[in-house]
């Protein structure tokens, strides 16, 4: 019974297909060609705007957009690029300063130096000259006192003795034999005395 | 089946014979059409060099059709960007919206789909005519086949170029149904299975959902970029 049922709408299809589709509310609505003018219509219609203003109004904008930005990104790019290289080159010249002042300060320090050495040298000269001629001073006056100092020795000792005798002896003797006298003890002990 | 029912809204207008009364379906392709003008107006109006979010939405959808229609049919395909753009998103918006609740989803349609791919395989077929006058039919000889086979081949190529809308129509209608009605059957077992059962279908519909929203997308994606083959037949005669 099924079965034919079945059959039967099955041939039937072909000669009323709207009246099947309409009666078989069960079914898939898909098939209902009830609203399929009013389907199309509206797509044609509502399809139709969309494209139009899309194409016409909001596409070209949006592609206007993106090529701005592109070229206004090239652009900075550009502009970064160029001021790369002026600062890489500004900072060239800036080594090149800074080796210059190194090298000018080196040359300031090495001068000055030399200047200082130099003036030390020279008045070290100066005052190691000075020295020298104060110790050669000095020697001249010693050995001047040297040289005469045995004869003051011996002249005291002349006068010493002589009144040493007159003391003790009452008796007035000759200055010239006393210094004979010491003259010759001066030779026999002098190295004992002034340690020649 | 409900969900795929059309019906009326307002009054019927009848133009003729014809009945073009706005209905649910109307409804949604209105919507879907004036979402997409609303977020690309505000995507296109203002251009600052840091694009904000609803303008980067645009951009990148505008590039990314660009580039799928450069990479499939060459730069000569560049006249047809607007139309394919929104063929693509008009599916796309139909089918998305779809995946709102209570929604109505245009494209679960064959009438629907059908009169797109139509269009399609029609508006192909005159560009192929016109680049390359008669030669367009070189697209049905093959290069390169032996003489013996070469009818049985012509013949096949002719069906399968005559077979394009159809094919095409079907995919995303089919997908699209398939996916709803898949939705429901698992959301009617969870009902049927009350609190103790109804956990396990649950989360598949949960599961489902993502995958539809997959297939939305996708399904939008292949139906434009099915036409962007064709185009490329079209306008690069490559057999």
């Amino acid at each position: 019974m099924f079965k034919k049922i079945f059959l039967y709408s099955l041939i039937t299809n072909f000669f009323f297909t709207k009246k099947i589709f309409a009666a078989e509310s069960g079914g898939m609505p898909q098939l209902d060609p009830e609203f399929w003018i009013s389907q199309i219509f509206w797509l044609v219609l509502t399809f139709g705007v969309l494209y139009i203003v899309l194409s016409k109004l909001i596409l070209p904008k949006i592609s206007a957009n993106l090529e701005l930005r592109k070229s206004q990104i090239q652009e900075n790019i550009e502009a970064a690029e160029k001021q790369r290289e002026s600062s890489e080159a500004k900072l060239k010249e800036f080594d090149g300063i800074i080796l210059k002042s190194k090298i000018e300060a080196k040359n300031i320090f090495k001068d000055a130096r030399e200047k200082v050495i130099k003036n030390i040298n020279s008045k070290k000269e100066i005052l190691d000259k000075q020295i020298d001629d104060e110790i050669k001073k000095a020697e001249i006056e010693i050995d001047t006192l040297k040289q005469s100092a045995p004869e003051k020795i011996n002249k005291i000792a002349v006068v010493t003795s002589a009144e040493i005798l007159k003391k003790l002896i009452g008796a007035e003797v000759n200055n010239s034999s006393i210094s004979a006298i010491v003259d010759d003890l001066v030779k026999k002990n002098g190295d004992r005395y002034y340690g020649h | 089946m409900t969900q795929f029912e059309v019906y009326r809204i307002g009054p019927e207008i009848k133009v003729g014979a014809f009945d073009i009364s706005f209905t649910n379906a109307s409804l949604f392709m209105v919507i879907s059409s004036l979402a997409i003008l609303i977020i690309f107006n505000l995507g296109s109006k203002k251009n600052s060099i840091l694009p904000n979010k609803i303008q980067l939405l645009a951009e990148l959808s505008y590039s990314f059709v660009s580039k799928m229609i450069s990479d499939t049919a060459g730069s000569k395909a560049k006249p047809y960007f607007s139309f394919i753009f929104s063929l693509f998103m008009f599916v796309l918006f139909c089918n998305m919206f779809g995946m709102i609740p209570y929604t109505f989803t245009v494209t679960s349609h064959i009438i629907v789909t059908f009169i797109l791919a139509a269009f399609i395989f029609i508006g192909v077929t005159v560009v192929g005519f016109i680049k390359h006058g008669f030669g367009y039919l070189k697209l049905f000889v093959p290069s390169g086949v032996p003489i013996i086979l070469l009818p049985l081949i012509v013949v096949i190529e002719i069906i399968s170029y005559l077979s394009r809308p159809i094919s095409l129509s079907v995919r995303l209608f089919a997908n699209m149904m398939a996916g709803h009605t898949m939705m429901k059957v698992f959301g009617s077992f969870v009902v049927s299975l009350g609190i103790v059962g109804g956990w396990l279908p649950l989360s598949f519909s949960v599961a489902l959902t993502g995958l539809e929203i997959l297939v939305a997308f996708l399904q939008a994606y292949v139906f434009a970029i099915l036409t962007c083959i064709y185009l490329n037949d079209a306008l690069n005669l490559h057999h």
